[in-house]
């Protein structure tokens, strides 16, 4: 299995992309969004979580093992947000009765 | 004279002595023996808080202990059986030993790790040991908030961060046994020659990898908010608290799972070995471990069906809790369809494997009493529910445990228990196992509610005939460990293949070397393939 190693470039590009989006969280925290603040925080968050995921800790250049492993991992934490968010969701829908 | 036959070949036991050489041990089947000692004292405590608990229900009114002990008596006696010695049982001990022989591998793929799990464990064990010295805990096991994490005045920190510790000795298990069966094979040993116990710890794993870092985040949490006042649970500070119970139970619903598949392979081990046949649907059992291990994790909701979850998340949880008794009863069915025309012989194992498959079948079909929306309301937080989960973990997993241990000791030691006593042993664990736990069913459904010392009078015939039973099943328990105490000095000999088993563990010594196998396996048929067997043995 060979290993691939990222150019100094590639790792400084990631590393600034990182801080940029730490720069745009930290800005847009001042402007208020309504509704959309906590889907860009997350968004920004989820980026920056690929990133450091696929670069840094070289899942893009990894076996498929690997991979079904990363998403297996994503997969399970949809499963508790999702399946959590199913009861906040239709807590309400009893309150007319 | 028999200790100077044993002692003449090296073997993993003899091959270096003090304690050094066993806390600084790399060998998979030294730690294992390292979990084995320490798991049986956990027992040890655990039962002690069962014996207390059950005498002080002898009589309705609080006798024995004030209401504040007895809350912390249940507490520690669920955190000790669940955490400390039912999640690590069988997979640290009998999956550590045996798991890289089964496969033909000279050890586990991370033998350093697998040591720093154990002093995880250790470690874990004595932060609760001493927050339970330290006056106790009285949350009961599921820490539920916002009483954990605002209103009790008893060490729930410490015993959270014990839990938490023990906690990452599980995930160090689970990655280590998941690398291990995915790069350790030997030659030949292909996915579908894997025996089923295998298949079982693999499954078990990735509930362990998957599940446990949730209860850590989770305790980290109760952690933020009892010491910082951080809202995430409290309603008083903004928090939610049925989310903690979503997000303990994600983990603790499948942990269920951790405790029993390892159980369901060590069962489907014996029934193979001890009707002399290979297990009926082989790849339908091994693919159902897989299918409890994700099932699982998709049932969670069904113990907030009382807790002001939504109405329309409970019918999705109850639905999705039915198809978790698809996979296990494949395997129950399955295990019955290989007794089939089998030889059967009532070796002790077999004897253990038989009860926890008539256990595991009533704790299972009781389980879907629970996940029926409207007779849980009924039966919600009563002894109903400590029934139905007391026949899955100790008529199941203890049954399992006890079974795997008759079965590997002469592997393990070299030495042949007493086989009338283990007979006798296997007898008194299942009828003092139904006589303490069968009443339970008929206290909850009578309306009997579970954590409560005083109770009416009524209820006392039952209570004491629970109580009685679990004298007995004490009596059950200490007698195999009396004699595998006494069979360790006296016991027969044990040749290399006591019980005409296919497994690869016993085509090595007894005791194994320490690199498992004198010369490396070659895999060469499928699991249980006992013509094979009688064939190589005609040819030797």
């Amino acid at each position: 299995m060979s290993e691939h190693i990222d150019s100094i470039k590639t790792y400084t590009l990631i590393f600034l992309a990182l801080l940029a989006l730490t720069f745009i969280t930290s800005t847009v925290a001042y402007i208020d969004l309504g509704p959309l603040n906590i889907v860009v925080a997350l968004v920004i968050a989820v980026t920056k979580m690929l990133l450091v995921a696929l670069f840094f800790m070289h899942v893009r250049y990894s076996t498929k093992l690997t991979k079904i492993v990363v998403a297996g991992g994503l997969l399970w934490l949809a499963i508790l947000l999702l399946l959590t968010m199913a009861d906040f969701v239709s807590r309400g829908w009893l309150a007319g009765t | 004279m028999i200790t100077a036959a044993l002692e003449e070949r090296e073997h993993y036991l003899n091959a270096s002595y003090g304690l050094k050489s066993w806390l600084l041990t790399k060998d998979h089947k030294r730690i294992a023996l390292l979990y084995l000692g320490t798991i049986t004292l956990f027992f040890a405590l655990g039962g002690l808080f069962a014996t207390m608990i059950r005498i002080e229900l002898l009589t309705p009114q609080p006798d024995l202990v004030s209401s504040e002990t007895y809350n912390k008596l249940f507490t520690m006696h669920g955190v000790i059986m669940v955490f400390l010695f039912l999640v690590p049982s069988i997979p640290a001990t009998l999956g550590n030993f045996f798991l890289p022989i089964m496969i033909g591998a000279k050890d586990l793929a991370f033998p350093k790790l697998n040591l720093l799990s154990w002093y995880l464990l250790v470690a874990g064990g004595l932060c609760t040991l001493g927050a339970m010295f330290a006056g106790g805990v009285d949350t009961g096991w599921t820490f539920y908030t916002p009483y954990s994490s605002t209103y009790s005045n008893t060490y729930v920190i410490a015993t959270a961060l014990g839990i938490f510790i023990a906690g990452f000795s599980s995930i160090l298990t689970g990655l280590n046994f998941i690398v291990t069966v995915h790069r350790m094979r030997a030659p030949g040993m292909t996915w579908f020659r894997l025996p089923l116990f295998v298949w079982s710890n693999y499954a078990t794993s990735l509930i362990m990898v998957l599940g446990t870092p949730v209860l850590a985040v989770t305790i980290l949490l109760v952690g933020c908010e009892r010491l910082f006042h951080i809202g995430i649970f409290d309603p008083a500070l903004g928090g939610d608290p049925v989310l903690f119970q979503h997000m303990f139970w994600f983990y603790s619903h499948p942990a269920v799972y951790i405790m029993v598949l390892p159980g369901m392979g060590v069962v489907s081990e014996l029934v193979a070995t001890f009707s002399r046949k290979r297990v009926f649907g082989y790849g339908f059992v091994a693919f159902s471990s897989v299918a409890i291990a994700v099932l699982g994790f998709l049932v969670w909701g069904h113990h907030l069906f009382v807790s002001g979850q939504s109405v329309y998340a409970g019918m999705v949880f109850s639905f999705l809790s039915y198809f978790v008794a698809v996979p296990s009863a494949i395997k129950v069915f399955n295990w019955t369809a290989t007794l089939y025309k089998g030889s059967i012989s009532y070796d002790t194992p077999m004897l253990y494997a038989f009860g926890f498959i008539g256990l595991f079948t009533m704790g299972g079909l009781t389980g879907l009493f629970l996940a029926a929306l409207g007779i849980d309301v009924h039966v919600t937080d009563t002894y109903f529910v400590v029934a139905h989960f007391h026949y899955i973990m100790v008529g199941g997993t203890l049954m399992a445990y006890l079974g795997g241990m008759h079965y590997w000791w002469p592997k393990m030691t070299g030495r042949m228990y007493p086989e009338g006593w283990a007979k006798l042993s296997a007898l008194v664990v299942f009828l003092g196992f139904n006589l303490t736990f069968f009443p339970q069913f008929v206290l909850g459904y009578l309306g009997m509610p579970r954590r409560y010392h005083v109770y009416p009078p009524e209820f006392q015939v039952l209570h004491v005939m629970s109580t009685a039973g679990a004298s007995v099943l004490a009596v059950g328990y200490l007698m195999p460990l009396v004699y595998f105490l006494w069979s360790l000095r006296y016991g027969k000999l044990a040749p290399a293949n006591p019980w005409g088993a296919t497994g690869l563990e016993w085509q090595t010594s007894s005791p194994p070397p320490t690199h498992n196998f004198e010369e490396p396996p070659v895999v060469t048929h499928e699991a249980y393939d006992f013509a094979a067997l009688l064939e190589e043995a005609q040819v030797g």
